[in-house]
């Protein structure tokens, strides 16, 4: 009869994903016991790994700062009721357009080459996300098939451009060849000691932004309105004359668009060329990070964080603990996505029950509430 | 609709001079707590064994939580339940079964899916295997449904039969399980005033039969026809119980209410001006394509209001929709002003706000409100374009203000522009939608069951502003499946019927009879006058 009361904003926001890490590091501690080692050795190691030095602190901002633009793709998507899955896709079609013109003007300066990089990663990724957009909006397929559906089709285009169109002449591999000084992003560790040799670099300020922009984007924009009243209720945004068809496109757009900032990282800040797979299942993991982050970019920048800990602290892990290879650390860090990410929703209820109980005024509250509910 | 006239058999008068072990239900100092709210206080009630019982009180007087105690939902907090004199601790509706309990929820509890056989024995199943149960029920059906004159093919799938018969199967599947006292919640909400009339054929026969009947209502006019008893109930308390026979439907309204409330609407005469609204041969389909609105044509002059009656389904949601722009005309036109509304594509409803139409929708929780929202971020919804709210970043201030100076005008409670929609009642979210759409000062307001599960002193309101819509030169089209509503409001009402207009009527002059003939099919314009 009556309905379990909501959680409070403070357990939803903070005690449940912190319960639900708890949980996945006791499950992975399991998995390092049966092997035969010690968890907390392992543990120490991770957290060592991701955060023990500036060398190591660089690789994790590195991670994070991928992790922020597809967490984020799949948040905004997220608010207007659309599950983008696709953004490894978008990303990875974005490299086209960030490695194309890093190609084209690498005899000039990077200060010229960045904006039009950026412009052509947003165009290229929301390109690839605006179709399955269009479809959704105008022809009813649903965009959960036909991102994924879109995954596919971008690796098979990327292996023909990258063997056909990008690679020179002189190199055995599918990749482009290596940009110039002037079509790198600099690194943090230009100017900043400690993350000397490290990947991270000026597209995490990018990331910054693109996180306070999307805050604004959906609370504070009549656009954002429109979308979350989109996502909320598509009969009502019908009801207030928005377009809905519109909306889908625009924000499979928007959202497409911050997953190519991933091509901006990875292209431009780090490989400086275009390789195979650069994305390395990034848009995946974003879906994680804004599940995690509740879809609210305060939330995606803290778990962007931690996954970006995971990445590298895991790495780290089968350097320090005999025994733990390389698939071992991927199955603890899978264990972190599937606790944190797919069964975000395991604790909810008994913890609302556990609330419930600790405040049985609140109790009563809900009851009450529902048994209005019931009577209208 | 049975009236009092036809059932001088009523067995009150013998009820009344009973003796005292003739009480199928007897609670006594019932409370129930949730936390701060008080929903039973002290409740005591006395159920006469065949007889019909009303129980009438405003949304969140307490009448659901009392019934779920009843029927094992809750347990109260204390107090005694005595069931044909016995006390009973009643854990679940299991137990209250077994008691001779039974509930006809206001949302039914059917599988679709399945024969009305099946539905009846579901969860009364004698054994695994299920043909030796059926060809129980099946003899035992048979016989309920000739003893309460409650026919229904047992075969039939449920969901190729109408809504009243559902409601059979519901109480045939109470009857089938052994129940002495029905309890019926708001039954008559989904019915045709037909399928109404017949509901009520069904409890006097129940009646009849000397079974006890328990009906939750906030219909007035249902508790005058048909029960023998009322008991009003208001902020959680018992506050009388009366013979029906020696009250009256203003006595009930002001007990259930507590203060003197208007049932007629008070207005003068209707000062119709120029034409504001045109509607010229509209077709439109539903969702599956089928024709719902069928080559309807009308028109709404300033200063008056056009209702347009008829039982629900009959193609008038369509045509709301039509008309606001929020669903695409097959053919036709429609004139704002004389000006020709261009108003298919998905933002359609934009452009019928800007020639100067405003919408109150039939489901305000479906349409007219984002529940999710907080009340100020609806107190925009639809109108969020305009300039007043900023450019292309969202002036919040500037809404807010707004918010709080309109949920003062209309009185909305509680009076908190941050609280979540969903959080307000029934009435209080009508309000907020209606200060959206009526504060903007449109030419032409649509509203579409402007009072459905509203208390009844929130519907005085929202009247008194439609009316004072009209009497400032508005065009207000008027759509409610509640008779009453229509004839108290309209200055001119039309019947839809099938997706056409069959009839036009002077709420002055035509009857109720003629009206729900209209309603029917049965009788078109010619033959009603």
């Amino acid at each position: 009869m009556s309905a379990l009361r909501p959680l409070p904003r403070w357990a939803d926001v903070v005690l449940l994903p912190l319960l639900n890490l708890l949980l996945a590091f006791v499950v992975s501690g399991l998995v390092v016991l049966m092997i035969g080692q010690n968890p907390l050795v392992a543990m120490q190691a991770i957290v060592v790994g991701a955060f023990g030095n500036g060398f190591n602190i660089g690789y994790t901002l590195y991670y994070a700062t991928n992790f922020v633009f597809t967490g984020l793709a799949v948040a905004v998507a997220a608010h207007a009721g659309l599950f983008n899955i696709g953004g490894n896709g978008q990303a990875y079609i974005a490299g086209l357009g960030v490695a194309t013109v890093a190609l084209a003007l690498d005899q000039t300066h990077w200060l010229i080459v960045a904006p039009l990089a950026f412009l052509a990663a947003a165009f290229m990724g929301g390109l690839w996300a605006f179709i399955p957009g269009w479809l959704q909006a105008k022809r009813g397929s649903h965009v959960v098939i036909t991102t994924i559906m879109f995954n596919f089709i971008a690796s098979a285009i990327m292996v023909y451009m990258l063997n056909r169109v990008f690679k020179p002449a002189n190199i055995m591999g599918p990749e482009s060849r290596t940009f110039a000084e002037g079509g790198r992003l600099p690194k943090l560790g230009e100017f900043f000691g400690p993350f000397q040799h490290t990947p991270v670099n000026l597209s995490i300020f990018v990331a910054l932004v693109a996180l306070v922009a999307v805050y604004v984007l959906i609370w504070h924009t009549k656009f954002g309105y429109a979308l979350r009243t989109l996502g909320f209720n598509p009969t009502a945004s019908r009801y207030a004359g928005i377009s809905n068809s519109k909306t889908i496109m625009i924000t499979m757009t928007l959202s497409g668009a911050l997953a190519g900032m991933v091509a901006l990282n990875e292209v431009m800040g780090v490989q400086n060329r275009l390789v195979l797979d650069f994305v390395a299942d990034a848009g995946f993991v974003g879906i994680a990070v804004a599940l995690m982050g509740r879809n609210h970019p305060i939330g995606i920048g803290l778990a962007a964080l931690l996954f970006g800990a995971l990445y590298q602290g895991g790495n780290e892990l089968q350097y320090v603990v005999p025994g733990l290879t390389r698939e071992m650390v991927v199955i603890i860090q899978a264990l972190v996505i599937l606790f944190t990410g797919a069964m975000e929703g395991l604790f909810r209820p008994g913890l609302q029950r556990t609330l419930m109980l600790l405040s049985p005024e609140q109790k009563a509250e809900a009851v009450a509430r529902g048994t209005v509910k019931s009577e209208s | 609709m049975s009236s009092d006239t036809n059932n001088p058999q009523r067995p009150s008068m013998a009820a009344a001079s009973a003796p005292a072990d003739s009480w199928a239900i007897e609670l006594e100092k019932i409370n129930k707590r949730f936390g701060a709210v008080h929903a039973n206080k002290d409740i005591d009630l006395k159920v006469r064994r065949g007889t019909i019982h009303g129980i009438v009180g405003e949304n969140g007087a307490g009448k659901s939580t009392l019934m779920s105690i009843l029927y094992g939902f809750y347990t109260a907090d204390s107090g005694t339940i005595r069931v044909n004199g016995e006390v009973a601790h009643i854990t679940d509706s299991r137990h209250a079964l077994a008691l001779g309990i039974g509930m006809v929820h206001q949302h039914f509890m059917l599988v679709d899916n399945f024969s009305v056989l099946e539905n009846v024995v579901l969860g009364a199943e004698d054994s695994g295997f299920i043909k030796p149960s059926l060809d129980r029920a099946r003899r035992e059906l048979d016989q309920l449904e000739r003893e309460y004159e409650l026919e229904v093919d047992p075969d039939a799938i449920i969901e190729d039969i109408s809504v009243g018969q559902q409601q059979r199967v519901e109480i045939l599947k109470a009857l089938y399980r052994g129940a002495e006292t029905l309890i019926l919640d708001e039954p008559t909400g989904v019915l045709t005033p037909k399928e109404a009339d017949d509901l009520f054929r069904v409890l006097e026969t129940l009646r009849a039969q000397g079974k006890t009947v328990i009906l939750i209502t906030h219909k007035l006019r249902e508790i005058m026809a048909i029960t023998d008893y009322v008991s009003v109930m208001r902020q959680g308390e018992m506050v009388d119980t009366l013979k029906t026979s020696e009250t009256n439907p203003e006595q009930l309204a002001e007990l259930m209410v507590g203060r003197r409330v208007l049932l007629r609407v008070e207005k003068g005469p209707a000062n119709p001006g120029k034409t504001l609204l045109e509607v010229q041969n509209l077709t439109v389909a539903d969702d599956m394509g089928v024709v719902r609105v069928k080559d309807v044509s009308f028109s709404v002059r300033a200063g008056e209001i056009v209702g347009i009656a008829g039982v629900s389904g009959n193609g008038q949601s369509e045509l709301l929709e039509a008309i606001t722009g929020m669903r695409d005309q097959k053919s036709g036109k429609v004139l704002l002003n004389g000006n020709e509304m261009h108003l298919r594509g998905d933002d359609g409803a934009a452009r019928a706000r800007a020639g100067g139409l405003a919408h109150v929708p039939e489901d305000r929780q479906r349409m007219g409100l984002v529940t999710q929202f907080a009340e100020w971020e609806n107190s925009i919804l639809g109108y969020h374009n305009s300039p007043e709210y900023g450019g292309a970043l969202l002036d919040i201030a500037a809404v807010k203000k707004q918010a709080a100076e309109r949920i003062a005008t209309f009185d909305v409670r509680p009076a908190n522009i941050n609280l979540k929609s969903s959080l307000f009642s029934g009435g209080n979210q009508q309000k907020i939608v209606l200060a959206r759409e009526m504060e903007r000062n449109p030419d032409v307001l649509v509203v579409g069951q402007p009072t459905r599960g509203v208390d009844i002193g929130a519907i005085e309101f929202i009247h008194n502003q439609i009316i004072k819509m009209r009497d400032a030169g508005k065009a207000i089209l008027l759509v409610s499946v509640e008779l009453d509503e229509i004839r108290s409001l309209a200055d001119r009402i039309l019947v839809m019927f099938d997706g056409t207009i069959v009839g036009e009527a002077d709420p002055a002059t035509a009857t109720e009879g003629e009206l729900g003939l209209m309603m029917a099919g049965i009788a078109n314009k010619e033959a009603a006058e």
